[in-house]
């Protein structure tokens, strides 16, 4: 080669030159748990459906969330979103609205239309699921989806267990729950109603391959109170129930709730709607120690019902309760003070929690009850071989949410089962914590509240009290998750390697050039949600 | 939908984003930006000076159509692009020597002037030693005669190539190798220090302005923004050298976010001699923050420190905070502070 004056040597490009060599540690994208995915009870892959809502995919979306969970429109109305409370984001400034988003995207499907396709080929299997509540729905569209033959028998009139015949209208509009439902209908599953199930045995011998009880817990409980032979006393899932059937009974001007769950709040609630003026809760605990959820206790209070903390009901007469105040001992438990005081009334509800009807396994000595609920094993199969149970028939959280994560398991567990298997669960990747986070990358943007109707207005109808996000705020409120520990294309890694060592790929992936990263680990100290992990050379 | 949605999740710090539109995507974040400083060079595990020219340079090539001249002092970034024969300039690239880039680029710019090649335009480039001391002399010749010219100074506070000796732009009280932490006053001494961007802008050029490699699109709007000016200009970019900061090579960009966000580093732009913005602290920081992941002011934590150092130096952190109005109602300010908002 002719070279110029004093050259000797060919030029060259330091890509030659593979720094690679250099390196002591090496960037590795990682997948972390999200602590919203992790807190959801019906194993929802929060994170991942709000990446499809983040670039308006709704339809995307909802096939992603509803691989988890077939109600997300009625779930994002009445769950009480665990993984709001878990969400990283409220470390920054405030939780994103994930529920407002999921009930926005269960709106957006019912909408257009938007069915479940089943992909897996029939296995002839068939499968009974006793009560059509949300663990019986869920594990029939978990079943429907992997081939096999489920039939639902409901001993009410119609399907939807406590979401009809509890949750009142104004939490709960009815078309939702039939738009819900009858697309699990829509997938082959056949819902028989006023078909009450009397014994699982004699179901089991019917020929079925599998049967879940799915029965939850509707005997409202009792409690001795001296009474008045004319004195007004309900239990609240009758109240709710009867309302819920257009019969609602009459309750007068002036009602007593007892007990301070969410049915309790619900029943106060669904008493002004049915025009009484005053709705007293009497809870013998503290407001800190109430198991009913701070939302509904905020809207009831904002509809005018009565908190009365720290009191007992003692006796019912006409037109009257006697409560007692009760004092908090040293060890936080309510005390009895021997001073009384009477409200006037027009009747009681009681609302003091509810029991399981455990009349369908009578006489099956293999299964253990305990509690008044169904022992399982962590298959969730009962002591006789071939039946599961879930929902708020067996222990746990009584929730709609963990009802339908139960039958999503039920489902895994049974179809494994059937084919001689246990079902594995995938290893639990590391939890993507707020330390995790670069947060600096994130910009401030306050959560939508979603609108509410005026409370006045609210407290004599049964119209829906919280109203949905329209598509904008939808997408703004998504594009407010920080994805944690799952890369969301921000280009960090790509910008700030001082080697470009990081090769850009379509479709939102990336790769590292391992030619000539020298690990300096400032893709991972950079990446803003802890998606990319440094790992140590092994030579 | 109709209405361009605004991205509310990273606003814009991050480097780009999957769902941003092509004409808001970042140099850096396009797959096909020029890498005018490739793979395979020299630098030190995670060195801020390779990555500040690369972001600065490919934002200068995006500005022009790729019509750039470099002309590079000695330092680093000529020592580890260019060990002959490789390269890792991917444009016109010249190194002369150490003192001399604003004097070379002056005379490149004048050739291409000579030859009607006036779309071409030259950067000269340089550390912070070939910068503030011994290229002071030309530089400060090129700005004041005019010359059409962007300089950009690469200031990671000392002489790093020949293994960090204290600078003109070295800071208070930094153990540099001829500035021991011994003695009453350990590191390098509280003096007037030399601040270019403001003797730049003493010169009255049209544009001077200050950056960090913690913010890109900062750095990338000025470089883009220094091209649309015919004349001398300045660009003065704060780079973390984790060989002789002692810090660890994650670090780069932390370091350089807390150097602004400790108001140590104001960043802010100047035209004609007069500063018309500023980028304001976005969560207030005290100085510890900055100073502590760094060796070179170890001697300022400890048992055996002289608080009195640490003090002073939050006071230039507190006069520059005031010089130039860095707090605003948005900056979060630590828990324990109070400072009153510009
Ligand atoms: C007033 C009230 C408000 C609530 N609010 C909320 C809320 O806002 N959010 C939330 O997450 N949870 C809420 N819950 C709890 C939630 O409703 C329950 O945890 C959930 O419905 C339990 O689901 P499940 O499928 O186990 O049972 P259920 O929903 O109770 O369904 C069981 C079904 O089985 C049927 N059945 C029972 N025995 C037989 C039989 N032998 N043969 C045939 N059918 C049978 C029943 O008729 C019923 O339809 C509320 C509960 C109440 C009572
Ligand atoms: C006239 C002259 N004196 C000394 C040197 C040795 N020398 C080469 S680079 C350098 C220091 C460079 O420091 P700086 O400009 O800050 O750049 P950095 O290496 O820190 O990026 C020195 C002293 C030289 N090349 N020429
Ligand atoms: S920010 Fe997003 S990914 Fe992180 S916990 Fe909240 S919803 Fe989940
Ligand atoms: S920034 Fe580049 S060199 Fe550093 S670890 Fe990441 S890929 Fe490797
Ligand atoms: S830095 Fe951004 S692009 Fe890279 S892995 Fe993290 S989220 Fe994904
Ligand atoms: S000594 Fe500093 S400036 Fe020089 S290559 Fe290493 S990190 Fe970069
Ligand atoms: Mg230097």
């Amino acid at each position: 080669m002719d070279k110029p004056f004093a050259i000797t040597l060919n030029i060259g490009s330091s890509l030659a030159n593979h720094t690679g060599s250099w390196r002591n540690e090496r960037p590795v994208y990682v997948n972390r748990l999200p602590p919203c995915n992790d807190a959801c009870p019906a194993g929802e892959d929060v994170q991942g459906w709000l990446y499809e809502g983040e670039a308006a995919n709704y339809e995307q979306a909802w096939r992603n969330l509803v691989r988890d969970n077939p109600l997300p429109a009625i779930m994002g109305r009445i769950c009480y979103h665990p993984c709001q409370t878990a969400c990283n984001r409220a470390q920054v400034d405030e939780a994103v609205g994930i529920n407002s988003v999921e009930r926005f995207l269960g709106d957006e499907a019912i909408k257009q239309g938007w069915q479940f396709k089943i992909t897996a080929p029939a296995t002839g299997k068939k499968i009974l699921i006793v009560g059509s509540g949300p663990s019986g729905l869920s594990a029939a569209y978990h079943l429907a989806m992997r081939g096999h033959t489920v039939t639902i028998r409901e001993s009410a009139a119609a399907a939807g267990g406590m979401m009809r015949y509890g949750i009142p209208a104004y939490r709960l509009p009815r078309e939702v729950l039939d738009a819900e439902i009858s697309r699990i209908v829509n997938m082959g599953v056949t819902i028989e109603c006023n078909a009450k199930v009397e014994s699982a045995e004699a179901a089991l011998a019917e020929g079925f391959d599998a049967v879940f009880l799915a029965i939850g817990a509707h005997l409202g409980k009792r409690a001795f109170i001296p009474a008045g032979d004319t004195a007004r006393i309900l239990d609240a899932v009758s109240v709710l129930h009867m309302t819920a059937d257009g019969q609602p009974p009459m309750l007068g001007r002036r009602v007593v709730v007892y007990g301070g769950g969410n049915t309790a709040l619900d029943a106060a609630r669904t008493a002004r709607r049915l025009g009484a003026y005053e709705a007293i809760v009497v809870y013998r605990r503290t407001q800190e120690k109430m198991p009913a959820h701070e939302i509904e206790l905020k809207e009831a209070l904002d509809e005018g019902i009565i908190m009365r903390w720290l009191s007992t009901v003692s006796r019912v007469d006409e037109g009257k309760v006697t409560i007692e105040k009760m004092a908090l001992d040293e060890k936080g438990f309510p005390q009895p003070t021997g001073e009384f005081e009477d409200l006037d009334a027009d009747s009681v509800i009681l609302a003091l929690g509810q029991e399981v009807d455990l009349s369908v396994i009578e006489g099956m000595k293999e299964i253990k009850v305990e509690d008044g609920v169904i022992e399982v094993d962590e298959y969730l199969m009962t002591g006789r071989i071939g039946l599961f149970a879930g929902g708020d028939a067996v222990p746990g959280e009584r929730t709609a949410t963990n009802a339908i994560g139960h039958g999503k398991q039920a489902a895994r567990a049974i179809d494994s089962w059937l084919q001689g298997e246990k079902f594995v669960h995938a290893l639990r990747p590391e939890l993507a914590s707020f330390d995790k986070l670069n947060t600096w990358y994130y910009s401030d943007a306050p959560k939508t509240v979603r609108p509410k109707l005026d409370a006045a207005r609210r407290a004599s109808n049964f119209s829906e009290v919280v109203q949905g996000l329209d598509a904008e705020t939808a997408v703004f409120e998504a594009r407010r998750c920080l994805s944690c520990g799952n890369c969301f294309g921000c280009d960090n890694c790509f910008g700030v390697c001082p080697d470009n060592a990081v090769i850009k790929l379509e479709g939102g992936k990336y790769e590292i050039n391992l030619d000539y990263c020298k690990g300096c680990g400032i893709c991972a100290n950079e990446c803003p949600c802890g998606a990319i992990d440094m790992e140590l050379e092994r030579s | 939908m109709s209405t361009p949605l605004k991205f509310y999740q990273v606003g814009s710090f991050a480097v780009g984003n999957r769902l941003l539109a092509e004409e808001q995507l970042s140099e850096q974040s396009r797959p096909g930006r020029t890498n005018s400083l490739t793979s395979g060079h020299r630098a030190c595990q995670g060195c801020g000076e390779a990555l500040g020219a690369r972001y600065a340079l490919d934002a200068a090539m995006a500005a022009t159509d790729g019509k750039i001249v470099a002309v590079n002092a000695t330092g680093c970034l000529e020592v580890f692009s260019t060990p002959y024969p490789e390269t890792s300039w991917r444009l016109p690239w010249l190194h002369s020597l150490f003192g001399n880039a604003a004097a070379v680029a002056t005379g490149v710019s004048a050739a291409l002037r000579a030859q009607g090649k006036t779309d071409i335009r030259v950067i000269a480039q340089g550390g912070d030693g070939g910068t503030v001391d011994i290229g002071f002399g030309p530089l400060s010749g090129m700005f004041e005669r005019n010359d059409d010219v962007l300089y950009i100074c690469y200031d990671n506070e000392a002489y790093m190539n020949t293994g960090v000796q204290r600078s003109g732009a070295t800071p208070p009280a930094a153990r540099t190798n001829t500035t021991h932490a011994v003695g009453a006053n350990p590191g390098a001494s509280f003096s007037q220090g030399k601040n270019l961007p403001v003797i730049a802008m003493a010169h009255g050029i049209p544009y001077v302005a200050t950056a960090t490699v913690a913010d890109l699109h900062d750095l990338e709007e000025k470089v883009k923004k220094a091209m649309t000016f015919r004349g001398a200009r300045y660009l003065h970019i704060l780079v973390p050298c984790p060989l002789g900061w002692g810090s660890r090579s994650e670090e780069t960009i932390q370091l350089a976010r807390l150097a602004k966000e400790s108001g140590l580093f104001p960043v802010f732009e100047a035209e004609y001699g007069e500063v018309t913005e500023t980028k304001p602290i976005r969560r207030l920081v005290k100085v510890d923050e900055y100073l502590k992941p760094q060796k070179r002011f170890a001697h300022l934590f400890g048992p055996k420190a002289h608080p009195e150092q640490l003090i002073a130096i939050q006071a230039i952190a507190d006069r520059n905070i005031a010089k130039y109005k860095l707090v605003n109602e948005a900056t979060q300010l630590p828990a324990d502070q109070e400072v009153s908002r510009g």
